[in-house]
C-alpha cells in the first residue's frame, strides 16, 4: 500500500468493488478501503438478484449462487397465495463468496484492497479535500486521492463530511431483521414474500431458500411501524410459527434507505454510490444490481476525470445515473408511497383478483394491474414508466 | 442544538453494528466502527430516530438521562481469546 492515489474507494461491497473496477479499467490508481476484517462479512440482505441484472457485471457462477429461482409466491395478509411467474430466471446469492468475487474481479484491473480500515474523516488541504484519514489496524493514517468514492452504505458518512445530505428520512428507512435458517422444507426455485400489518407493516418479509433446507428469512418495515415493535421482535415471531423446528444459523440486523437517489450525489471531488447514495429500488428494496451499476458509472466518470484532469467532469456522473436508473427509481418511489397505504383488506383484495386471473396472465405485470384497479392514482406513475 | 444532557443509551454487549442508526440519524452524532459504537453526546439532540431504526432494540430512550446506567462493556468481550 502506498499513500498516494488517483481513486480511493470506501467500502468494498458490490458497489464500490464495482466503481474500483471501472476506475481501475479507466487507468486510475485505485485503492479500497473497507472497515471491516473480511469482504463480503456480515451478510445483511436478502441475497436475490435477476440474471438480466447480474450478467451485465459477472458470469453466473455455482460458487456464488445458492438457488436458482423461477417463481415467486406472494402472501396475502389472510394467508392466501398466488404463484406469478418469473420473467427469466433468478438467483439467490451466496453473498459472502459473490462479494469476494467482485472485489478480486477489481483487484484483477489492479486497484488494491485493505480490510480493517476504518475511514474516519476526510483529509483536507487549504479547504480542498485531498484525501482520506483512515485507522488502519488500528493505527492512524492519512492517504492522498484526487477523487474519493463513497460506497460506505445505509451508514454512510463520508458524504456527510463532505457536505452532502446522505440522512435517509425514518419515514423511508427500512428496519431490517434477517436469519439464515436450516432444517426446514422449502422449495427451492421459489421466492416468498409475505405481507400484511402482523408480518411487516409498510415492508415485506422474504423465505429465499438457499437450497432445499435451508433459507435466508428477514423482514423490512417502515420505521414509523417500528417505534410499537422492533424487527427482531416481528422476525422472531415468524419464524417461531412458520418454522418452530428451525435450527437459526445465523441472526443479524440491517437497514435499507428505500428513498429516491440522493438530492446531490457529487460536490467537488467526492462521489456517493450504492446505499450511501440511495441507490435502492424503492419499492423492492433490492440495491445490489443497482448499487453495482452506479458503481460502474461512478467509476468510469472518476477515471474519466482523473485522465482529464477536470474534477467538474465528475458532475457527469449525476447524469448519467439518472438518465440510467434515478428517473426510474423516483417513479418506483411514488408507487412504494401509494403501495404502504394499502391496508390488509386491499392487499387481499388483489390477491383474491389475481388468483381470478387465467394462469398465463399471471404475471407480476398482470397482478400489477389488478392492483391498480385498487388504487387508480398510481396510474401516472405506472404510464411515466412505460411511456419513456 | 445539543441537549444539556444525553438521554439515548446504547445497551452494551448488544449491537450488531448494521448502522441503522446512522443513516437515520440527522446530526451525524454516531460513530460506528468495525465492533465499535458511539454517541457523540455534543451532537446528539435526543431525537429518538436511532431508537425507532434500530432492529435489535439496542438503542434506548431514558427521559431522566443515563448517567445511572451501567455503561461498562461486559468484561468477556474484551478479553483475547487465545487458542
Amino acid at each position: 500500500m502506498k499513500f498516494d492515489y488517483d481513486i480511493i474507494v470506501v467500502g468494498a461491497g458490490p458497489a464500490g468493488s464495482t466503481a474500483a473496477r471501472y476506475a481501475a479499467v479507466g487507468g486510475a490508481k485505485v485503492l479500497i478501503l473497507e472497515k471491516d476484517r473480511d469482504v463480503g462479512y456480515p451478510v445483511r440482505c436478502g441475497e436475490a438478484v435477476s440474471h438480466e441484472g447480474v450478467i451485465q457485471f459477472i458470469q453466473p457462477d455455482p460458487k456464488w449462487i445458492a438457488s436458482t429461482v423461477t417463481k415467486f409466491r406472494l402472501v396475502a395478509p389472510n394467508g392466501k397465495s398466488v404463484v406469478p411467474r418469473l420473467d427469466g430466471a433468478g438467483y439467490v446469492l451466496e453473498r459472502r463468496i459473490f462479494d469476494y468475487e467482485l472485489a478480486k474481479l477489481a483487484a484483477k484491473e489492479g486497484a488494491e484492497v485493505v480490510t480493517k480500515a476504518y475511514v474516519y474523516d476526510l483529509l483536507r488541504e487549504e479547504g480542498n479535500i485531498v484525501g482520506v484519514r483512515a485507522l488502519i489496524k488500528d493505527k492512524k493514517v492519512d492517504i492522498r486521492a484526487k477523487i474519493v468514492i463513497a460506497a460506505d452504505g445505509v451508514e454512510s458518512r463520508v458524504g456527510k463530511w463532505a457536505g452532502i445530505n446522505t440522512t435517509c428520512h425514518i419515514r423511508d428507512m427500512e428496519s431490517c431483521a434477517q436469519m439464515t435458517i436450516s432444517g426446514i422444507d422449502v422449495e427451492e426455485d421459489v421466492l416468498d414474500f409475505y405481507f400484511g400489518d402482523e408480518v411487516s407493516p409498510g415492508g415485506y418479509l422474504w423465505v429465499f431458500p438457499k437450497g432445499k433446507k435451508t433459507a435466508n428469512v428477514g423482514l423490512g418495515l417502515a420505521v414509523e411501524e417500528a417505534k410499537k415493535k422492533s424487527a427482531i421482535k416481528f422476525l422472531q415471531e415468524f419464524v417461531d410459527k412458520k418454522f418452530p423446528h428451525a435450527a437459526i444459523l445465523t441472526h443479524i440486523a440491517g437497514g435499507v434507505p428505500c428513498a429516491k437517489t440522493c438530492d446531490k450525489i457529487v460536490k467537488e471531488n467526492v462521489l456517493l454510490v450504492g446505499d450511501a447514495a440511495h441507490q435502492v429500488n424503492p419499492v423492492s428494496g433490492g440495491g445490489i444490481i443497482s448499487g453495482m451499476i452506479g458503481g460502474m458509472i461512478g467509476g468510469q466518470v472518476a477515471a474519466e476525470a482523473v485522465q482529464s484532469g477536470k474534477v467538474s467532469h465528475l458532475s457527469e456522473y449525476e447524469k448519467r445515473w439518472h438518465k440510467r436508473l434515478g428517473w426510474r427509481h423516483d417513479v418506483f418511489y411514488n408507487i412504494k408511497t401509494a403501495i404502504s397505504y394499502f391496508d390488509d383488506s386491499t392487499l387481499n383484495n388483489i390477491c383474491e383478483s389475481a388468483l381470478k386471473l387465467p394462469e398465463e396472465k399471471r404475471t407480476l405485470g398482470g397482478i400489477f394491474r389488478t392492483a391498480l384497479w385498487n388504487q387508480p392514482s398510481m396510474l401516472l406513475d405506472v404510464a411515466k414508466v412505460f411511456v419513456s | 442544538m445539543a441537549q444539556p444532557y444525553l438521554m439515548i443509551h446504547i445497551v452494551p454487549g448488544k449491537c450488531d453494528f448494521c448502522g441503522c442508526c446512522v443513516g437515520s440519524c440527522p446530526e451525524d452524532a454516531i460513530e460506528l466502527q468495525e465492533s465499535k459504537i458511539a454517541i457523540i453526546e455534543e451532537r446528539c439532540t435526543n431525537c429518538r430516530k436511532c431508537v425507532w431504526a434500530c432492529p435489535w432494540e439496542v438503542i434506548e430512550f431514558h427521559r431522566d438521562g443515563i448517567a445511572d446506567l451501567p455503561n461498562e462493556i461486559p468484561q468477556h468481550l474484551n478479553q483475547v481469546v487465545e487458542f
